[in-house]
């Protein structure tokens, strides 16, 4: 099989049922997606296909439609994406652990609505889980963000 | 020396230590133990306390406090960076290796039954016990919330005496006098242009005596601490790149899984692995004491095959319900069962005349520790040397549970010791890791990363208990005049140290942290602690002790408060004897305008919990709409001490509240039967979602006299302060949790 991650195209001989995260994780090495449930309920596994927000753990390989974005290919550490520059200004993430997540189902949701309101944001960040409470922060972040990606 | 003698001589020490006072062994105390970092320089290192490491790239910063999401890494580093005079975006940090040079000398002191607003003699005494017991243990744990306040003195020393030494190096070498010197950000600096950077001087410096006491930076010449840093692990982590122990990649590298008997502290009697063998990509079936492993090409693999082993699991020597374990907890209040008594002031047991007794009960649940990143480990054994990646609060253990486990010398266990996703106490337990060593034995060589399914997390948690409060008071002409408060659980120290094989002497102050240490002036005021027996194995999880009494003791006190007809802010702050505590109640009573009228449906309440030597009070705003509770806004104020990085006690305060809220809205372990629990993934345990998080306002106060943590204390206020806000919008009563079981939330 094909697929495209980050631009870059990967041939993978593998069970066409592994979902998406484990080809991504431990047969390509991308581990910025990351296992947090298995069942597409907490987000950390979200990436992008054709800029649109999938929850990886639960894709299986076989039914990938389009180009991946993983967290990785989203920006840099040189290059930050303004949704990753929102979450440095505001200091967002404690353990981390779920913020690939948050910030990939943020940055799709931006692209497509450029002035959120407070429902809107409820509504496109309501499914992910954070275990550190640090919603109040990703809240500013994601008005921050769009506020970035508006003057851009 | 093995773990057991350690610590069973030690927490003997401990338990004498009020007792025998700090006599013992002061030239051992004032012994410091070796740099861990001698034996392992690589070309071109050069190591300056162990806390400093100094190569031809710069400096790295050893902060031996396991990141966990709470930032320690960042104001670890701020501390030698601060002293040593560093640019702190700069500098390299590491975990550094399981050391007793690393020893938490505040741990222990957090177990002595001293009331953390006790500046008396003893209580001194007691806590500086502490710090010799933690030295003499060279307990190399992160837990307690102590990283700050065990790191302040110890770490800034270090960074003083480099920079010193530095000094000294470039004196030398220029022949000029060192007090011609001075330092700017990783520089010597002089006359005539002078400037030589630390990586140039640090072979030199090494050879200088490290000085043991050098006068500190005073506060109002302090760069870093006292103000926000940046988190050091900030971009990492909102780039995908920060290495967490379930990222780690080797070559040749196998994936695994185990599964284990879900009913906690029983084994596997028989499987059958047939149908796992044949799933394309296993390696190997590897038995467990627990349960049984899979070797796999790919952790998807395993998992799979995993699911398909068909085991004879043994009984649980557990009680298999949650009723049979309450009734376990409601039989633990008698005399034979008390632990400690250790606040009785005046007479509960006789009331005045006109007085009007008020009783009730209080339950919490078992709750799980469910990080988001699961449990996972990595093991290489080859030629005779062990390698172990994993996120743990306890390196020291961990080497030593692995030689137990392969029989290799400690000098061939090599444990790299990883950032983890989220704890809340998880990681002081290592099953996780010692499963993943057995598997690396039987891994022909090979690397071994282990993951487990998050519905092993939710089945081998070791939870909070649960616990009960029978709660009594008096009441007479607008006052309280009595409050008795009695609380049973199962000992999370006792259980905890039974899986190192010990037991601990003495009564387990997490049984009323929380509760028996409230600052306030209760004429007749008594708190006893009550030991159930073991009815699951148990843990520490955020806030330990103080998560369920903190709820127990202040939503009572709101009991009795109200039932005197009195304002709960107002009498909590005349009630309250001590000033910083005061003070935090101060602070939130201003911060939510307490008093000022909230619409119809609307109720505010406030809750208090000093614990890790930190007051922290709460207030919480719910409104009643038709989807149900919402909760509008929480305020929380907590006392310090010292600040050291005000952002960051923000995240962990107002990070504190919302756990804290969360949990108590609606998570609980349950068990109907065979021992396990009921709640196997986040749905059935969802804590606080995004969209139900109240806006959450913090002040940080430094009032209290020595520098606190603050990790935790976050914790205990939120639940009540949610039940008292409650309260106040509908006039039900909440004295269980989760809420959720009586209220429903928007």
């Amino acid at each position: 099989m094909r697929i495209v991650v980050n631009g870059a195209d990967h041939d993978v001989d593998v069970d066409p049922e592994m979902p998406l995260l484990w080809v991504l994780r431990d047969v390509l090495g991308i581990t910025g997606p990351k296992f947090g449930c298995g069942i597409a309920y907490c987000g950390a596994c979200t990436v992008h296909i054709d800029a649109q927000p999938v929850r990886s753990c639960s894709l299986q390989i076989q039914d990938v439609d389009g180009p991946i974005t993983t967290i990785e290919g989203l920006g840099s550490s040189d290059a930050l994406h303004p949704v990753q520059e929102a979450w440095q200004e505001h200091q967002v993430a404690q353990c981390g652990y779920c913020q690939a997540g948050q910030i990939m189902t943020a940055a799709a949701f931006l692209a497509e609505v450029a002035d959120p309101t407070d429902e809107d944001i409820d509504a496109a960040m309501g499914n992910n889980l954070c275990r550190c409470g640090t919603y109040p922060r990703i809240r500013a972040a994601v008005k921050t963000a769009a506020q970035k990606m508006r003057d851009a | 020396m093995s773990i057991g003698s350690i610590a069973r001589r030690t927490f003997l020490i401990g338990s004498a230590a009020i007792a025998g006072g700090v006599a013992f062994g002061v030239w051992r105390y004032r012994t410091p133990y070796d740099n861990p970092l001698e034996n392992q320089l690589a070309e071109g290192e050069v190591t300056l306390t162990p806390y400093i490491k100094v190569d031809a790239d710069g400096v790295t910063i050893i902060t031996p406090r396991t990141e966990l999401g709470q930032g320690t890494t960042t104001t670890l580093a701020a501390l030698v960076a601060e002293e040593m005079d560093l640019d702190l975006a700069k500098v390299r940090t590491d975990h550094g290796p399981p050391s007793p040079a690393y020893y938490n000398g505040v741990v222990s002191a957090e177990g002595m039954p001293v009331a953390a607003t006790d500046t008396g003699f003893m209580a001194r005494t007691a806590r500086g016990a502490g710090d010799v017991v933690g030295k003499f243990m060279g307990l190399h744990i992160t837990g307690g919330s102590t990283s700050i306040p065990d790191a302040f003195e110890k770490m800034r020393q270090a960074g003083a005496a480099a920079r010193l030494v530095m000094i000294r190096a470039a004196a030398e070498r220029e022949s000029v006098v060192a007090g011609s010197l001075w330092t700017e950000l990783g520089h010597v600096v002089g006359p005539n242009d002078l400037r030589i950077a630390y990586e140039d001087l640090a072979a030199d410096a090494a050879t200088f005596d490290i000085p043991s006491d050098v006068e500190l930076k005073s506060r109002a010449n302090w760069r870093y601490l006292g103000q926000s840093q940046p988190r050091l692990d900030m971009v990492p982590k909102i780039t995908g790149t920060a290495p967490f122990g379930i990222d780690i990649r080797l070559p040749d590298m196998l994936f695994a899984t185990v599964r284990s008997n879900p009913a906690q502290g029983a084994g596997a009697l028989n499987y059958d692995a047939t149908a796992a063998q044949d799933v394309k990509g296993v390696v190997k079936i590897v038995p467990l004491k627990t349960g049984a492993g899979v070797l796999a090409d790919t952790t998807w693999t395993a998992f799979r095959a995993a699911e398909l082993i068909e085991f004879d699991w043994a009984p649980s020597p557990y009680p298999e319900t949650s009723e049979d374990m309450a009734t376990a907890l409601a039989a633990s209040f008698t005399d034979e069962a008390r632990d400690s008594r250790f606040r009785d002031d005046g007479d509960v047991e006789s009331g005045s005349e006109t007085s009007t007794l008020i009783e009730a009960e209080y339950r919490v649940p078992f709750l799980a520790h469910a990080p988001l990143e699961p449990m996972n480990a990595t093991a290489w054994l080859r030629d005779g040397k062990l390698d172990i990646w994993a996120g743990t609060q306890v390196p020291t253990y961990v080497v030593d549970v692995a030689k137990d486990l392969t029989g290799l010398s400690q000098n061939a266990i090599t444990l790299h010791t990883t950032i983890a996703g989220g704890s809340f106490g998880r990681r002081l337990e290592f099953d996780f890791i010692a499963q993943t060593v057995e598997l690396a034995m039987e891994a022909d060589g090979r690397p071994v990363k282990m993951t487990w399914t998050r519905e092993e997390d939710f089945s081998h948690d070791y939870p909070r208990p649960m616990g009960m409060a029978r709660m009594k008071g008096r009441v007479a002409d607008g006052q309280i005049e009595s409050f008795d408060g009695a609380f049973a659980y199962p000992s999370v120290v006792a259980s905890q140290v039974s899986r190192l094989g010990l037991t601990v002497p003495g009564p387990d102050v997490a049984i009323v942290a929380g509760g028996w240490d409230q600052p306030f002036s209760i004429p007749n005021y008594r708190m006893t602690g009550h030991r159930a027996p073991e009815v699951a194995p148990v843990s520490s999880w955020r806030s330990v002790g103080a998560s369920g009494n903190g709820f127990f003791h202040d939503c009572f006190l709101d009991e009795l408060i109200h039932a005197a007809g009195l304002d709960p802010m107002e009498e909590r702050i005349r009630l309250c004897w001590h000033e910083p505590s005061r003070k935090v109640l101060e602070a939130v009573a201003e911060m939510s305008n307490w008093g000022s009228p909230l619409p119809e449906g609307s109720g505010r309440g406030v809750g208090f919990c000093l614990s890790f030597g930190v007051p922290c009070a709460q207030v919480v705003e719910v409104t009643q709409t038709e989807r149900g509770l919402r909760l509008d806004r929480g305020f929380a104020a907590a006392d310090v001490g010292t600040a050291l990085d005000p952002q960051n006690i923000d995240a962990q305060l107002s990070g504190g509240m919302i756990f804290g809220l969360g949990h108590a809205m609606n998570c609980q372990l349950t068990y109907t039967e065979g021992g396990a629990p009921d709640q196997t993934n986040f749905p059935d345990y969802p804590a606080m979602r995004f969209d139900q998080c109240p806006k959450v306002e913090t002040r940080i106060l430094e009032n209290g006299d020595t520098i606190k943590g603050i990790g935790e204390p976050g914790v205990p206020p939120a639940a009540p302060a949610l039940a008292n806000a409650i309260f106040a919008a509908t006039g039900q009563r909440l004295r269980e949790m989760p809420f959720d079981k009586f209220v429903d939330f928007a």
